[in-house]
């Protein structure tokens, strides 16, 4: 058996559309977790000893299942309680809330690294709590959460491929499916492999440029 | 408005408990404007803490405290209880003060030049301009122009401290509030940010400042308030304070002050 490049420049275009739903689905998952998973930080900084109780159990019980459950149970288990979602917006809903539950660890990490006199100089010289967020405590923690924020995002970049499963039109669910077609696994996989590594890289570096940047400030 | 004898700071009875211990036992004193007064006394005797009600940092427990004649947080209600004042005329006394750290807490991802500007150009809302060349200002007269661009990370500990006396100024506060303002740093650095904060005391600005710096105190302070435990002990003019006759505790305290300039005054 010998690699056969010509079935997968054939394919090419489907592959392409394939690509593009993954990065799409990375991208919309990303923004919409980094967003819930700051509101969850925030709620549990500083809404009380309930709310952060109320919010603690779904975050470890996201951390601590694994994201093929979760999926099968949003999708499958959806419809019992009302909610009956498309494949693509059921896969968006579970991938956003399952990185939400690990950005929001991210966040609160950050919080708890800025000093607390830092705070009490912005408020010292009249900053407004929502101030004091934009100005000192997003910039200021940037710096020491990017790395891990980088990490994560890439996860989520792998996790993307679970989606498949319930037949989202993704990267890993196109590319297998001509594999199976064709009875062209080595070449099917090894182009996933391919194309998921070239992403994870990209990423890597956009996360390596943007730390360079920030290094300037970077605690001594 | 205010009859010049009104004190720039007055803390009345002031009460602090941290949890079940209580480390302010009732403090009374004034600063008077213009003038600077030295809190002194062993660690742990509440001067700090003294310090940080006066910023609204920590609230007291009890007591009242005026700037420039007006309440600070609470305000005298009825039955001799006290009541939250709004949070509006918190702010509007808060703006009167500046305070300097321990730790300079300068903000780490913003120049010398940012952390000056920053309550400039985003708490009075001023054109970014003017708010720099305000800063800049400032900086000159801690004499770190020429570091303005630097990041606190690229500068001494003496010069941070200095930039934080600037970023405090910058507000033009009517009295500055200064919490063991060298502790954190060198003597050869100390001397750089005491030589800053004697230039400001003659020019006439309202310092209230905690220090172990006994000569410091000694020489600039028109007041010195000496705590122990949570009291008073002694309270007057550096003469009255360190003359003779002494109260053997404030003996004591000196003999573990040699090097901070306490030897001139056994």
């Amino acid at each position: 058996m010998s690699f056969d490049l010509g079935l997968i420049l054939a394919s090419l275009p489907d592959i392409a559309r394939g690509l593009g739903m993954t990065v799409l689905i990375w991208a919309v998952c990303a923004a919409l977790g980094l967003a819930l998973g700051f509101l969850v930080a925030v709620a549990r900084r500083s809404g009380g000893r309930v709310v952060n109780w109320l919010l603690f159990v779904p975050v470890e019980v996201i951390r601590g299942t694994p994201f093929l459950v979760q999926v099968f149970l949003l999708y499958y288990g959806g419809p019992f309680i009302g909610l009956s979602l498309e494949a693509v917006p059921a896969g968006v809903l579970a991938l956003s809330i399952y990185a939400a539950a690990y950005y929001s660890e991210l966040w609160r990490a950050g919080f708890a690294a800025i000093p607390k006199g830092h705070l009490e100089a912005a408020d010292c010289v009249g900053m407004s709590p929502v101030q004091t967020m934009t100005r000192i405590i997003l910039p200021e923690m940037t710096t020491l959460i990017l790395p891990a924020m980088v990490n994560m995002t890439i996860l989520m970049l792998k996790e993307t491929a679970i989606l498949s499963i319930i037949s989202v039109p993704e990267l890993t669910l196109t590319v297998s499916a001509l594999g199976t077609q064709n009875y062209a696994f080595v070449e099917s996989f090894t182009v996933l492999a391919l194309l998921y590594w070239a992403l994870v890289e990209l990423c890597g570096a956009a996360g390596r440029a943007a730390e360079a940047r920030l290094a300037k400030y970077r605690f001594a | 408005m205010t009859a010049p004898s009104v004190p720039a700071v007055a803390i009345k009875a002031l009460v602090k408990d941290f949890g079940t211990a209580r480390v302010l036992e009732g403090i009374s004193f004034a600063a008077e404007r213009g003038e600077v007064t030295c809190l002194i006394g062993p660690s742990g005797s509440g001067k700090s803490t003294v310090l940080r009600c006066t910023a609204f940092l920590e609230e007291a427990t009890d007591g009242l405290i005026e700037i420039d004649g007006e309440p600070l947080g609470f305000g005298p209600g009825p039955g001799g209880r006290r009541v939250r004042l709004p949070a509006a005329q918190i702010r509007t006394v808060r703006k009167k003060i500046g305070m300097v750290f321990q730790q300079f807490n300068l903000w780490p991802h913003m120049t010398a030049l940012g952390n000056v500007s920053e309550a400039l150009t985003h708490v009075l809302r001023l054109p970014r301009r003017e708010a720099e060349a305000r800063a800049m200002a400032e900086l000159e007269r801690v004499g770190l122009a020429h570091r303005a661009a630097h990041y606190p990370s690229e500068l001494s500990g003496g010069q941070q401290q200095r930039v934080a006396i600037a970023r405090a100024l910058a507000l033009e506060p009517r009295i500055l509030l200064f919490d063991e303002p060298t502790a954190s740093l060198d003597p050869e650095l100390t001397g750089e940010v005491l030589a800053v904060m004697r230039d400001l005391a003659e020019t006439g600005i309202t310092m209230l400042v905690v220090t172990h710096e006994i000569g410091f105190a000694a020489s600039v302070a028109a007041k010195i308030v000496f705590l122990d435990h949570g009291r008073i002990l002694v309270e007057g003019t550096p003469a009255q304070v360190f003359g003779k006759p002494r109260n053997p505790r404030i003996d004591r305290f000196l003999e573990t002050y040699l090097d901070r300039g306490a030897a001139t005054l056994l």
